[in-house]
């Protein structure tokens, strides 16, 4: 597994919203350690579950020992909350947060270079390493323990693989919704890399859709780098030129993000792309059962 | 966002960004006034809807006097122009700009976008103004100079001063197109723009600088901390259903095909449009209906589908993460029996409680078609529409 393992220490920022109260009694049905939460001016309390509150992100790190952050903060104040972990030095900050303006992930993407921490989103469902902890907002049951790595653009279509994975009994070791903004903390690049290392993952699944070019990026990587298999799918075949679909990354412009580029990058480079969004787990038992 | 013509020199004109005097014309006679207030004897009347290529379709005409501007105004006015960028329904045009004529020597490019492989704006000039800029691209990249924008630093002087000499400039054009590229950079900045582009950006007779023509987008995430960018929206460049879903927090894209589809998320969204393809059909829409399917939600999505007159069958794809399918049941349930849905309906529910969901559907009064997977539920809609 790779990103969240058992040493994983979660610290929640926007602990007290909405979103951020009902996914971290989620987090810690899943059995995740969530050792704090951060709501500034809240500092102090504690949630109803009894996780302790904190103001800032450096006194979670300090009292607590949290080294991974998970932020539910809206869009207005999430690029703030994000640089407050990098500053505080954790290892991982996962941003869940959807419709963060393009012009403050600028600035966040600047602020990040040379810093320790990594990133995943934001627009993301998160990070989950079956049986060893869920961060995020996907629902943990669909999962399995296994040894199979996920690398989404998306969300729900990330559970449609996972469950395809699942009822056939190919397990999981980490899965990882990269967010579907364009400009994201950790690409499919990033990731391969981190799974290429890993000895419990044997295969991945890379999930990509039209919108930039980070897929082909990513084929051209493995062919090179990458030997264990990976199986594709890139959603948007039939998307039309022009329109954002949803994530704000996911529009064709200027020609550029097709989805038909995407698939011929794959192919090329060697790897099993799916056709159709419902053969990903075939395709993967197939290869593994080769 | 996208926004006319007139209204990105309007903000040009704020930041001194310079262009042609001129102003927007709701009828002919108000062209005729724009035009008599003009210092000028030749003038251009230009077509306002929010696509490329108006030229080519006549929307942009010269008029050498004033009786022509109230000629070209009446035949513009009313049309509907069919671009490359509209699709072939075309766009009636409802607004006219009405501008000084420019002394033309050069025309050049200049715009700035998001480049997603460093995460910064960049700024693109190039030498090959008036022609489209995306087969500059690609046939001959070389012609398009980029100088990446510092987060936090802004343009600098010595990369404007790059970009001027690289377009060709001389003498006092450089000093002249420094401070352009400085005032379009504030332009860009100050309003969240996510894209701005000026083709051509022209050299006059006389030697300066000046943007023709200005055609800026917006960042969607944004539009909440800018209140002024958002009056410049105009609801009847957009489709009238895909307003209405937006006023219920729903994200719907209207399509050509003939399956609706009522899904929860984008990338699930994109990909169930895409099997519908698969097995033969055509996806009518794209619709998101976001982490909550409520009856709310799925009743305004049903009324939104539904509007379109093509849809021969509805397929609901939902996985159910943190929302649960029998609520998702319940709420399709509700909402059937709010709005007439006369075609038939596939429902695909996977994840928490999906079986309970079905034995719902099955139950009910509605004749659902009940699918467990993807591929099968694909099937039955495209079957559904062949009857």
């Amino acid at each position: 597994m790779i990103l969240v393992n058992n040493d994983t220490k979660l610290v929640v920022q926007g602990i007290t919203g909405s979103e951020g109260s009902f996914h971290t009694a989620q987090m810690l049905e899943y059995g995740t350690q969530v050792v704090a939460g951060v709501t500034p001016g809240k500092g102090g309390q504690s949630t109803e579950n009894g996780v302790p509150i904190f103001n800032t992100v450096q006194e979670a790190k300090d009292k607590v020992l949290a080294n991974t952050s998970v932020i539910f903060v809206p869009p207005p104040f999430a690029a703030d909350a994000i640089m407050e972990a990098v500053d505080a030095e954790l290892d991982l900050v996962i941003c869940i947060t959807e419709g963060i303006p393009t012009a403050d992930m600028v600035k966040v993407h600047a602020y990040m270079a040379g810093k320790k921490t990594r990133m995943v989103g934001p627009n993301c469902p998160g990070v989950i390493s079956p049986g060893a902890g869920k961060i995020g907002i996907m629902p943990g049951f669909i999962h399995q323990e296994g040894k199979v790595g996920v690398i989404s653009r998306s969300g729900t279509l990330t559970y449609e693989a996972v469950h395809q994975l699942s009822s056939r009994n190919i397990g999981q070791s980490t899965c990882i919704g990269i967010g579907g903004d364009p400009i994201i903390g950790s690409n499919f690049i990033d990731l391969l890399k981190l799974f290429k290392e890993d000895e419990g993952t044997d295969a991945v699944v890379m999930i990509g859709e039209i919108g930039g070019t980070a897929e082909e990026e990513a084929a051209e990587w493995a062919q090179k780098n990458f030997t264990k298999p990976i199986v594709a799918f890139i959603a948007g075949t039939t998307a039309p030129p022009g329109r954002r679909m949803g994530h704000a990354g996911a529009i064709i412009s200027g020609g550029k993000g097709t989805a038909s580029d995407k698939i011929a990058a794959l192919k090329a480079a060697g790897i099993a792309v799916s056709e159709s969004p419902a053969g990903i787990g075939e395709l993967m038992e197939e290869i593994l059962n080769k | 966002m996208n926004i006319h013509e007139y209204q990105a020199k309007e903000i040009f004109r704020k930041y001194n960004v310079p262009v042609p005097n001129g102003g927007v014309a709701y009828s002919a006679e108000e062209a005729l006034n724009v035009a008599k207030s003009l210092d000028s004897n030749i003038f251009v009347v230009k077509a306002q809807i929010h696509a490329g290529g108006r030229g080519k379709a006549g929307g942009v005409k010269i008029a050498k006097n004033h009786d022509e501007v109230t000629l070209f105004a009446n035949e513009i006015l009313g049309k509907t122009l069919v671009t490359h960028q509209t699709g072939p329904g075309g766009k009636v045009v409802g607004r006219l700009l009405v501008e000084e004529g420019i002394d033309i020597a050069r025309e050049l490019y200049m715009g700035i976008v998001l480049d997603r492989q460093t995460g910064q704006f960049v700024f693109m000039v190039s030498v090959e103004g008036g022609m489209e800029i995306e087969k500059v691209a690609s046939e001959t990249p070389e012609k398009i100079i980029k100088e990446w924008i510092e987060p936090g630093m802004g343009l600098q002087a010595f990369q404007a001063r790059k970009l001027a000499y690289a377009l060709g400039l001389e003498g006092v054009q450089v000093r002249e197109a420094v401070k352009f590229m400085f005032a379009l950079w504030n332009a860009f900045s100050a309003s969240d723009a996510s894209l701005v582009e000026i083709n051509p950006l022209v050299v006059t007779g006389n030697g300066h600088v000046m943007a023709l023509d200005a055609k800026m987008n917006f960042d969607d995430n944004a539009l909440y901390r800018q209140s002024e960018i958002l009056e410049f929206r105009d609801l009847s460049e957009e489709e009238a259903s895909e307003v209405e879903a937006s006023s219920y927090n729903l994200n719907y894209i209207k399509l050509d095909g003939n399956v609706g589809c009522m899904v929860n998320g984008a990338g699930l969204a994109m990909g169930t449009m895409d099997i519908i393809k698969l097995y033969g059909g055509e996806p009518a829409n794209f619709l998101d209906v976001g982490g909550v399917a409520n009856p709310d939600t799925v009743s305004n999505g049903f009324r939104i589908i539904m509007s379109d007159s093509n849809v021969k069958a509805v397929l609901i794809n939902i996985f159910g993460g943190i929302v649960r399918c029998d609520r998702v049941a319940m709420g399709i349930i509700l909402a059937l029996e709010k709005v007439k849905v006369d075609v038939p309906i596939v429902v695909r529910l996977a994840g928490t409680n999906a079986e309970e969901g079905a034995r719902l559907l099955a139950n009910s009064d509605i004749d659902f078609i009940v699918a467990t997977s993807l591929a099968e539920a694909a099937e039955k809609v495209t079957a559904a529409i062949k009857e």
